[in-house]
């Protein structure tokens, strides 16, 4: 298995506060892996890093053999590693269709657009219903449907989802990740930060947890989840 | 006053309110854009419109002395080429503007970013007042100077301004009057109540011009005092006064003012700034950049996120608020040729209107600012003609103050929300 994406010593800082002390991971191609960790723990701030919307105060971030670290946000995107932030970041005052339209912002290909567009709408049925319909005025679930849609329509290789599971009802809950997998079976490479540490680590191939800047834990997912560690921080039995 | 001249009274107030009102919503589109983007006030926007007056100023003085012509008779292409000009010039400098004062405070706390633009501001209103130069090539008559400085010009009129809706009420051949300044007609000519009537001739080349010479057209204003019928035959005196034998056998008409006139420049204004609007719309919620602006407006870094380069796009944006301003530039001394110096109150006044109109329709929103600069201008122009010509600028600030207490975030900004 090649590795994707590749994150060596990975060091960032708010102003004088050092958010991360200097984190490796690997991401394979073709893996779903997951960040686990509890609140603070840095799990935001390592995607912003890779995404190029917070600089790394050092080392390195090499994605598809190229050192990504120093090139602007919208350049990375354009390479395929695509990020869908926390918070889900949709846009409220414009339609689903036209947020659907800003995921394919960098595309040109119409044709192939279109059948995105139908596999998007495939996978989420609920937004075809709702396509002028104002953003803002979704669900917390629907909203979170719209921007993993969005974020498939960029035809990312690499797709990093920032808590998608936050504050949706457990059977939406099973639906995102039923879709994560979905998404990861049709060829794109998933790296998923996750407080449902169950859940991330049921559809994960490998993960890492990160506690207060660094990782302390890595490995199988299936090993992880029945570790004594993990199970008594972060699975709560 | 007749009923008939209240109501054309009432609609020439309007006319003009609508001519300067779009020329607020231009200018207001420039703060509002930029507003969208970056969420900070550009104070400088209201100098790249004096910045534009100037340049149309500049290039149309130029440009009409090089090629050693009247600006009153320069053939349409070069109005439009002052205009270009003046689009470019302030589109440069906002880009530049953007792109070395505010581009490296990104990020840096609100305040400095608010000194530093009223420091451009300033700069741009100080340095637009140093002394213009001769220009050597043309042998330095008074007209020739690039006329950049303290001391205010009239712009030349490109663009003659006229009344579109006169009516023409006789035709036929002139003859001149027993005296010097008088003309009589070949028929009969009634004259009604509140009106003006011109004549219209056309003059022949005169006996001694060169070979190919024009005859011109030429106009005279009737000088009468009373309704009622003129006879034909009969003397009329008019003004300007010309000889019996200027006007001897030529044709002529008669033109009727309306009660409404209809005036070129304020067609043009309209027109220019509606078209321009629209077309703005049009860019906002029908492109792709448009969405992509709005994007960045939401947030610069979700829009980064999706691949849009929001650097180019806020670049963008303040290229296309100072184009707009330069637009309303061309057209404004168009109608008011007085051109100021660069810091003097009244363009200081009119930025502020133009802002106040931007945060009265919400500012952020495209929409609003055209509403808040027809709303600027209705109330500016009923209140100083119905009311007292003193408080014109109070009702604009009075407006404002009253939209900031009932609607805090404009007529059509959206309630302020926080973020998500
Ligand atoms: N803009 C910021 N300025 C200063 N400190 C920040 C900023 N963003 C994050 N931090 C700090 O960096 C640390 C890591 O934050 P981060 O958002 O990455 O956590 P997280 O693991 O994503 O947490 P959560 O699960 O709550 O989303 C926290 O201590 C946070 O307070
Ligand atoms: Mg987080």
């Amino acid at each position: 298995m090649s590795a994707l994406l590749e994150v060596k010593d990975l060091v960032v800082k708010y102003g004088a506060i050092e958010a991360l002390h200097g984190i490796s991971l690997t991401v394979n191609q073709g893996e779903i892996v997951s960040l686990i960790g509890s609140n603070g723990a840095g799990k935001t701030t390592t995607l912003r890093a890779i995404s190029g919307i917070r600089r790394a105060a050092s080392g390195s971030i090499v994605f598809n053999g190229a050192d990504i670290s120093r090139q602007a946000a919208h350049a990375i995107v354009r390479s395929g590693l695509v990020q869908s932030p926390e918070g889900r970041g949709v846009f409220p005052n414009m339609t689903v269709a036209e947020n659907l339209d800003l995921g394919a912002f960098i595309r040109n290909d119409h044709a192939e657009i279109a059948k995105d567009l139908e596999r998007a709408l495939g996978l989420f049925p609920r937004l075809r219903e709702r396509m002028g319909q104002m953003a803002g005025t979704l669900s917390g679930g629907e909203q979170q449907m719209l921007a993993m849609a969005r974020a498939m329509l960029t035809k990312p290789r690499l797709l990093l989802l920032d808590e998608p599971s936050l504050g949706l009802a457990p059977q939406i809950v099973q639906t995102i990740f039923k879709i994560i997998r979905e998404i990861n079976a049709s060829g794109t490479t998933i790296l998923l930060v996750e407080q449902n540490a169950r859940m991330a680590l049921q559809v994960s191939h490998r993960a890492y947890v990160l506690e207060t800047g660094k990782i302390v834990n890595q490995g199988d997912a299936k090993e992880l989840a029945s570790s004594d560690v993990v199970r008594k921080a972060y699975l709560g039995h | 006053m007749g009923i008939r001249i209240r109501v054309a009274d009432f609609v020439q107030t309007l006319i003009a309110a609508i001519a300067v009102g779009s020329l607020y919503a231009l200018v207001a589109l420039g703060y509002t854009l930029v507003y969208g983007v970056l969420k900070f006030i550009n104070f400088a926007h209201s100098d790249i419109f004096v910045l534009g007056t100037w340049t149309s100023l500049t290039a149309a003085v130029v440009i009409t002395n090089k090629m050693g012509i009247e600006p009153e008779h320069a053939p349409w292409w070069v109005a439009m080429c002052v205009f270009l000009l003046a689009i470019a010039m302030c589109a440069t400098f906002g880009y530049c503007i953007e792109r070395f004062a505010y581009r490296p405070l990104r990020g840096a706390p609100r305040l400095n970013v608010l000194i530093t633009a009223i420091g451009v501001s300033l700069l741009l209103q100080n340095v637009g007042q140093l002394p213009g130069k001769t220009v050597a090539e043309s042998g330095g008559s008074p007209a020739a100077t690039i006329p950049f400085g303290a001391i205010p010009r009239n712009m030349p009129a490109l663009i003659e301004d006229r009344v579109l809706n006169e009516t023409s009420v006789a035709e036929g051949t002139m003859a001149g009057g027993s005296k010097r300044g008088t003309v009589k007609l070949d028929q009969n000519l009634t004259i009604e109540a509140e009106r003006q009537y011109r004549i219209e001739y056309v003059k022949p080349p005169a006996a001694d011009a060169p070979a190919g010479a024009q005859s011109s057209i030429e106009t005279l204003n009737v000088v009468v005092a009373e309704p009622g019928t003129i006879a034909a035959g009969e003397e009329i005196s008019t003004q300007p006064r010309r000889n019996a034998k200027d006007v001897e056998g030529t044709k002529y008409r008669v033109l009727r003012s309306p009660l409404v006139p209809i005036r070129l420049i304020d067609v043009l204004i309209v027109t220019g700034s509606i078209g321009l609007m629209i077309g703005l719309q049009i860019l906002v919620f029908k492109t792709k950049l448009g969405r992509a602006m709005r994007a960045v407006s939401h947030s610069v870094e979700t829009a980064s996120l999706m691949g849009i380069n929001t650097n180019a796009v806020i670049s963008f944006t303040f290229v296309l608020g100072s184009a707009l301003a330069a637009a309303a530039a061309f057209l404004y001394p168009l109608k008011y040729p007085l051109v100021n110096q660069t810091a003097h109150g009244i363009w200081v006044l009119l930025g502020l209107k133009a802002f106040v109109a931007a945060v009265v329709g919400g500012i952020g929103n495209v929409r609003g600012a055209v509403l808040g600069g027809f709303l600027i201008a209705l109330i500016e122009f009923f209140g100083s003609r119905y009311v007292s010509t003193e408080l014109r600028d109070v009702y604009v600030f009075g407006l404002l103050i009253l939209v900031l207490l009932l609607r805090p975030s404009g007529l059509l900004g959206s309630t302020a929300r926080e973020k998500v």
